[in-house]
């Protein structure tokens, strides 16, 4: 099993392994082929995990879990644009939040004028169903623009919505926003209870990961991160670089979404306040803080950020705890440029000096 | 094997640094007895934030950080405005760090959403700090959110008639698109339209907007003042505006817009300040002996050398009033919370607070009857600019003596006498 996990490991990170292309193959060799990819670490953190809320307070799961989680889903969302396809989107936070908007709008909301109080499950299918549509435009928009274009571009996609919903009154309720969007009663027990809220975000934060990882395997993905690396060589071979790139906008978009919707059901609310540039850049010192080289990197930029802001008030008092804040996002990235997965890597490597270098 | 072995120690210093993590968490308990802080040192209303803050702490202070025998904790946190952010940093107050009373937050969308939180935790007693949208107490109310300020619309009673008397006929109105500002020009416009006045244009600006060219253009020539309800930077970032686009129209504010936090930018269209009329809470030249010994004790415990104001903003009059309130039902109930705070609830809402600008008591939404100044910006011989009292009008509910038929919460646009 040992040997297994180190050569599985090794292999990690490869092109060279593609489930997607073998089409004949049955259920029981595809689960030995995918416990081979389990290694010691996986299990441990799986169980970590789930055994979170058993061992932490109702605050932790729910404030810093949960919220961890729904912030994950949304970084995670940016760390396959950016980490596979290249592009680097600010516009993340605006496609969560056009899914949140619209949760309020369809589903229920203390301003009763405005929400149609459609049932929950419909307002969430809408709900993620628009922020799909609207990540596809951002990135039909923006797909022919590169690097700091395209920080640009979908910067500016953010912004004009955010003072969207700040000065429209009719859909968007300005500045108010919505308050009161509860999470649904789903057989009986209510989702926003902390132990429930933290498994529902614990479930599409597990799919949405394995979705990405799966996703980069097949030849979708393997073609998108050849356009990341070089799409004129991807052009001239018959790819068609904009629509692969519109496609992962769209992916991201769906990903994206869903967080959105956790993130309302979180806060119970959602105001501009939500979609505002400090989001928008929030979103993205999580997927850096983490690591853009592999989707976990997500979450752990999440939990770092989360716990920082909750606790970092208890470090240092009154007006400078911003400071200790904006001093650990420096020091991760000065000493790592990749970020939390960098300095794992890092590690890993000098303790086993038999599996080579940072991968 | 050396490998699992190797996997085996990871996970070991991993659950060590988790257990390490919440052990601090969990290490709670005691006599003392803890009160939460919330307000904004960050964004639009950081300068307010921090005086709320003094103030509540003078109130601690004056009881020697002891109440009904009890020490008192204080564990503070910070929002920005955003009612999202109060709520997660009042959850962490509350549920992590397990307060018994809360105090704050400072801002009126905050207040609702806290109010809103509130209801789901009823073993801690929420008192506001200081938000003043109506809709905090007057809208579905929560059984365990307490309000001992008077709120935006209190606090401009008797503005209406004073800008009649000053010979303001048709104002404009310029003010923050939120629930405060709403319910501070539903208390101008009630008295005043009621006077004859008309509101031509109202421009509702966004919280923490920085750019106000498109509203100055829109100031009509022929009103005769502006009724300006702004708070913290925004409001500076208005008058310096106004002031370089030439305009010099008598000026009318919001209880916010000429407290002590924004007379004492260094703008220059400071000095044309002077003379503004404004509804609010506190008046700096008041001299009830009650709000002297107050200002001197504020200035003795936070001077202006170490960051404080030469005279205690709004912010810090209510916060102190909250927290005294916090403090003296403590000390009538002898530091009582069990039971649900079930005691000390009910002397919160029988009491008869004395804060230093008069008696405060409850109605029946756990909201403050009290009282309201209408004042006037001047010049002391040392430059500063402070508040002089026109008028003093006490006892105000918060239908602000209207029928309760009669009476329409305010929003944009309602009141209306274009």
């Amino acid at each position: 099993m040992a040997g297994g996990a180190s050569a599985a490991a090794a292999n990690e990170g490869r092109t060279s392994f593609l489930p997607g292309a073998q089409i004949d193959w049955d259920a029981q060799a595809w689960l030995k082929r995918a416990w081979r990819h389990v290694s010691a670490r996986h299990v441990v953190v799986l169980l970590f995990a789930l055994a979170y809320p058993w061992l932490a307070t109702p605050f932790l799961t729910f404030q810093i879990g949960g919220q961890a989680l729904a912030l994950g889903i949304i970084a995670l969302s940016l760390t396959f644009l950016s980490g596979y396809g290249g592009m680097i989107s600010l516009a993340q936070m605006t496609v969560a939040g056009i899914a949140g908007y619209a949760l309020a709008i369809f589903g229920n909301s203390i301003e009763a004028a405005i929400s149609l109080n459609w049932p929950w499950w419909l307002a969430a299918a809408i709900a993620i169903a628009l922020g799909t549509l609207a990540a596809a435009f951002i990135g039909w928009l923006s797909v022919r623009t590169e690097g700091i274009y395209t920080i640009m571009i979908t910067l500016a996609v953010g912004v004009a919505f955010y003072y969207l919903c700040l000065q429209n009154y009719s859909v968007f309720n300005g500045f108010q926003g919505f308050q009161r969007v509860l999470a649904p009663q789903v057989f009986g027990v209510n989702w926003r209870e902390p132990l429930l809220f933290y498994y529902l975000a614990l479930f599409w934060a597990l799919a949405s990961y394995f979705f990405v990882k799966y996703l980069l395997r097949t030849p979708f993905g393997i073609a998108l991160q050849g356009i990341r690396d070089n799409p004129r060589r991807m052009n001239a071979l018959g790819y068609n670089v904009t629509a692969h790139r519109v496609a992962a906008y769209a992916v991201a978009g769906v990903i994206a979404s869903i967080g959105g919707v956790l993130m309302v059901w979180y806060n119970g609310l959602i105001t501009p306040g939500s979609v505002g540039t400090s989001w928008m850049i929030n979103i993205l010192i999580i997927a850096v803080l983490g690591g853009l080289s592999h989707p976990i990197g997500a979450f752990l930029g999440a939990i770092v950020f989360v716990l920082l802001q909750t606790f970092a008030i208890d470090i240092i008092d009154r007006e400078r705890f911003n400071l200790v804040i904006g001093m650990v996002f420096l020091v991760i990235v000065l000493f790592s440029p990749d970020g939390l997965l960098g300095w794992w890597a890092r590690i890993k490597s000098k303790f086993s000096p038999q599996r080579g270098g940072v991968k | 094997m050396k490998q699992r072995k190797r996997a085996f120690v990871r996970g070991v210093i991993g659950l060590a640094a988790v257990a390490a993590f919440t052990g601090v968490a969990f290490s709670q308990s005691g006599q003392p007895v803890k009160i939460g802080l919330l307000a904004t040192l960050e964004g639009p209303f950081a300068a307010g934030g921090a005086d709320g803050m003094r103030g509540a702490e003078l109130a601690i202070k004056q009881r020697g950080g002891v109440v009904a025998g009890r020490k008192i904790e204080l564990l503070k946190a910070s929002s920005d405005a955003k009612p999202d952010v109060a709520v997660n940093a009042t959850r962490k107050l509350v549920e992590q760090d397990k307060v018994d009373i809360m105090v704050g937050p400072l801002s009126g969308g905050e207040g609702i959403a806290v109010k809103e939180y509130s209801k789901t935790q009823p073993n801690t007693t929420f008192i506001n700090g200081g938000s003043g949208a109506q809709a905090t107490t007057l809208a579905n109310p929560s059984p365990n959110f307490f309000r001992f300020n008077t709120e935006g619309a209190q606090w401009m009673v008797g503005l209406g008639k004073a800008a009649i008397d000053k010979g303001y006929k048709r104002v404009m109105i310029i003010a923050e698109d939120y629930a405060f500002p709403y319910s501070q020009v539903q208390g101008f416009m009630s008295e005043y339209c009621r006077l004859g006045g008309k509101v031509p244009v109202k421009a509702w600006v966004p919280l923490g907007g920085k750019d106000y060219a498109s509203v100055i253009a829109r100031i009509p020539k022929d009103v005769d003042a502006l009724v300006v309800v702004l708070g913290g930077a925004d409001a500076v970032n208005f008058l310096n505006q106004y002031e370089a686009a030439g305009g010099d129209k008598p000026m009318v504010g919001g209880s916010i817009t000429v407290s002590q936090d924004v007379l004492n930018y260094k703008g220059k269209r400071r000095d044309s300040l002077v003379g503004t009329i404004a509804g609010s809470p506190i008046a700096d030249a008041y001299d009830g002996a009650d709000f002297k010994a107050f200002v001197a004790d504020y200035q003795k415990n936070y001077p202006v050398s170490s960051g404080g104001y030469p005279s205690p903003s709004l912010f810090a009059l209510v916060y102190y009033i909250n927290m005294k309130a916090a403090l003296d039902a403590l000390e009538a109930v002898k530091g009582d919370l069990s039971d649900g705070q079930k005691k000390y609830r009910e002397a919160l809402s029988t009491m008869t607070l004395k804060t230093p600008v008069g008696d405060v008591k409850l109605d029946a939404n756990r909201q403050a009857i009290g009282t309201t100044f209408v004042t006037e910006v001047v010049k002391d011989p040392q430059g500063n600019l402070y508040n002089k009292v026109l008028r003093k009008v006490d006892g105000i509910d918060q239908m602000l003596g209207m029928k309760k038929e009669d009476f329409k919460m305010g929003s944009r646009d309602e009141p209306n006498c274009p």
